[in-house]
């Protein structure tokens, strides 16, 4: 290895082969065009390359290479939801993030640390007993545990009667994990490419082009392209996109803000999350406290800041974790969150033939990233609706046959 | 802070006040067909740009109109209910000026944009 070392060290040429293998042109024609060059976009596409052996394909791309909610989630994964629908999707998902470190060759700090949902009252508890039994049915490790368990488990936290909510117990998941998302991303934009998969940055797609009711390509800022299939995969313009191919969406978008603190030595192990006090928490692999909480209290499409976000957040944050007293906040941001009414994503078939969305993805996208990307590609491969995806179709508004998660899929309830 | 002209209660911290979306017709529900129904309820426009939407006071359970620009995040003016019929009917009846002015507050910019 030193002698590997001191060779580079004294070559001109660079050892490893670039991440991404960029083209500079588009060209006329692709098998699929993917709108949105984020986590789900590249994974579609690299399973498209991988498992169906469609490797034309242009992902394109307006601002650049993982920029939107990609970049701005706060990176937890976990299987432990409340419907059986949406157990059995997150389940795939968390199974596949364990090996993909592999699959992509890339790092991505897959580090599973147990993830705490609190709960403060006794409805709570009785939501926390549902997930467990909905979990455990489902083969998903998930547990109710009582507030000295809580402490056992995690000393740092204050479970005293002398919070102003004090923590009743809270139903445990050992696999919840956290991951590096901006190398979630690149591995599958690295691996896509390899297999000769284009990605096309600060290229905006304009109009779709629809002909009878199919969709036959797009119109960008860089000319015109045609394609057999189109598929979007963008968080927070969603609407916008879906507007262009002529469809209407169950979808509110809302920021939701987060911050993190200076780095600090390791204190935290698990995820912490409360409903009731709309709060979560974990430590990053270099230190920082990653904090997030409920979304916004109305629409906006901007990622500004608020006051009364870091307000509400710091208050029950320091309550549960006193010790954070001492810590500043380093870095503050926000994403815009594709909310449905269920708090359930939208995937798979479109009215428009050829057209395949995948949204609705509102504070619950990156945990999904993996198994979105593998199913969205079969069923743009096979052109039907995957049976994972079934309860997710965009058709079930019009049956009312709604997947509620709102008890499990976030902290703004 | 961000301060929202309530028509009845005068300004207020925006957190006293609950958003009720974007404003949409209610079909009949005698009439309306199932995918008219879902529409209602389900799909959005989500716009990107000034929209007309439903505000509640939560202390006084008080519902009113205001006009906001969802890109800049401004509140463009607040109306009563009846203050935002009464402006469209004089719109739906041709007049350049809106005959209702809004109860209370809200800036003139865009006032005859509605």
């Amino acid at each position: 290895m030193p002698f590997a070392l001191l060779k580079y060290a004294l070559s001109r040429e660079h050892p490893d082969d670039p991440h991404f293998r960029w083209k500079p042109d588009l060209k006329k024609t692709y098998d699929v065009i993917i709108i949105g060059a984020g986590g789900h976009g590249l994974a579609a596409a690299y399973h498209l390359a991988k498992d169906h052996g469609i490797t034309n394909i242009a992902v394109l791309e307006k601002g650049w290479l993982a920029g939107g909610n990609t970049a701005r989630n706060t990176t937890i994964v976990r299987a432990n939801y409340l419907t059986p629908e949406g157990v059995a999707f997150y389940k795939e998902s968390v199974e596949l993030f364990r090996t993909l470190s592999n699959e992509l060759d890339i790092n991505v700090m897959y580090s599973e640390r147990g993830h705490f949902t609190l709960a403060h009252t006794d409805a709570a508890m009785r939501t926390a007993r549902w997930r467990a039994e909905v979990n455990k049915h489902m083969g998903v490790n998930s547990e109710v545990i009582d507030a000295a368990e809580v402490k056992r488990i995690c000393p740092t936290m204050n479970v005293t009667d002398e919070a102003r909510y004090p923590v009743l117990g809270a139903l445990y998941h050992p696999p919840g994990a956290i991951a590096r998302h901006d190398a979630v991303a690149w591995g599958y934009a690295k691996e896509a490419m390899k297999r000769g998969v284009e990605v096309h940055t600060q290229t905006e797609v304009k109009k779709i082009l629809i002909e009878n009711g199919r969709a036959i390509g797009v119109e960008t800022n860089r000319g015109v392209i045609h394609a057999a299939k189109v598929m979007q995969a963008v968080a927070g313009s969603s609407s916008h996109v879906a507007r262009m191919a002529g469809l209407k969406l169950p979808i509110k978008t809302i920021p939701l803000q987060a911050c993190v603190s200076e780095p600090v030595k390791p204190i935290l192990d698990q995820i912490v999350v409360s409903g009731s006090l709309h709060v979560y928490i974990s430590q990053s692999a270099r230190g920082e406290m990653v904090m997030g909480g409920a979304t916004d209290a109305y629409g906006l499409y901007s990622s500004r800041s608020t006051l009364d976000f870091k307000e509400s957040l710091m208050g029950h944050m320091l309550e549960l974790f006193p010790f954070m007293g001492e810590l500043r906040i380093l870095r503050q941001w926000a994403g815009m969150a594709d909310m449905t009414p269920d708090f359930s994503p939208v995937m798979g078939l479109t009215p428009v033939e050829n057209y395949y969305i995948d949204a609705g993805w509102g504070t619950w996208g990156f945990k999904a990233t993996p198994v979105c990307g593998k199913r969205m590609a079969e069923c743009v491969a096979t052109g039907r609706q995957p049976d994972l995806l079934k309860p997710f179709a965009l058709s079930r508004f019009n049956t009312f046959d709604l997947v509620g998660e709102k008890g499990a899929a976030s902290v703004g309830h | 802070m961000k301060i929202l002209n309530c028509p009845l209660n005068g300004p207020r911290n925006i957190s006293e006040f609950v958003w009720g979306g974007e404003m949409k017709a209610m079909p009949d529900p005698a009439t309306a067909t199932d995918a008219q129904w879902t529409e209602y309820l389900f799909l959005e426009d989500n716009t990107a740009g000034e929209i007309t939407e439903w505000w509640l006071h939560a202390p006084t359970n008080y519902w009113f109109i205001a006009r906001r620009n969802t890109i800049t995040d401004e509140i463009l003016e607040t109306m009563t209910y009846d203050a935002f019929l009464a402006r469209q009917q004089a719109n739906a009846s041709g007049e350049a000026e809106p005959a209702a002015k809004p109860a209370t507050g809200g800036t003139e910019t865009g006032a005859t944009s509605a």
